[in-house]
């Protein structure tokens, strides 16, 4: 059994909600692209998270970040011959992000962080005080 | 020879595995199929009792009998409300679950400490 090993677990889903949220960060930045192609429009991304090691193991989990999915929905398309970017027909194609889903995303990704950071802090303080038994 | 630290000793190891049991839980709430676990507290004390009254090999063809080839203590949860994705993390509860095993961890650290100043002032005369 390693002792540390509640810093490496929390840790983990550090970064992968971390990373999460600057998906969402990017999905809402990118909202508003438009391009005459709709093969190249940007599509909103999200993380897949899997339980790190082997499944149904006596070993205990952190998070892995299996990859990064593209949304597949297709692009909405939009009529506006006055955008630099319309192609020969006057058409633009706007990425598919849902803005709701993204927020919900969002706060889901800051109330995760939130709880793994106070596994941490309590795991330090709990080790800080068995560092120093018997020093009382 | 009994150990210095007594019963203390084995609670505050199992305090330290359900922490990293608890976290594994809070760590995974958002990965799907994930199942919650927890450790059962009546098999870890039988687990340690097992461990203080350890059979003696008089022979080196004799098993030994100790805490680890019993079955381990960690179960997987029954959640209250399940959700869609497979994942049984309830993770109020489980931070819930967290916050009164860092108390109780506290709390055998303190009966630890306690023994040792024990010790201590048996040891110094109480000067």
């Amino acid at each position: 059994m390693n002792t540390f090993s509640t810093f490496d677990i929390a840790g983990s889903a550090l970064s992968a909600q971390s990373l999460r949220l600057n998906l969402t960060a990017s999905n809402l930045a990118n909202m508003h692209d438009v391009t005459g192609d709709p093969a190249g429009v940007y599509r909103a991304r999200h993380a897949v998270f899997r339980a790190s090691g082997q499944p149904f193991s006596q070993a205990l989990a952190g998070v892995d970040v299996l990859g990064v999915v593209e949304s597949t929905t297709p692009p909405t398309e939009r009529y506006d011959p006055g955008n630099p970017q319309a192609n020969a027909e006057g058409m633009v194609y706007a990425p598919s992000v849902n803005a709701m889903e993204e927020m919900a995303n969002m706060i889901s990704a800051q109330r995760s962080y939130q709880s793994n950071l106070e596994v941490i802090n309590t795991a330090k303080q709990l080790l800080m005080r068995t560092l120093m038994l018997g020093q009382g | 020879m009994e150990s210095i630290l007594g019963i203390h000793e084995a609670a505050l190891l199992y305090r330290a595995r359900r922490m990293d049991v608890l976290a594994a839980n809070l760590a995974n709430a958002d990965t799907p199929k994930y199942q919650a676990r927890d450790l059962d507290f009546s098999t870890a004390l039988d687990g340690a009792f097992a461990a203080a009254t350890r059979l003696t090999t008089t022979d080196p063809r004799h098993l030994a009998l100790d805490a680890s080839s019993r079955t381990d203590a960690l179960k997987y949860r029954v959640p209250h409300q399940p959700s869609l994705d497979g994942n049984t993390v309830e993770a109020d509860l489980e931070s819930a679950r967290y916050a009164e095993n860092a108390i109780s961890y506290q709390a055998s650290l303190l009966f630890a400490g306690n023994r040792i100043s024990t010790l201590r002032a048996a040891l110094t005369g109480g000067r």
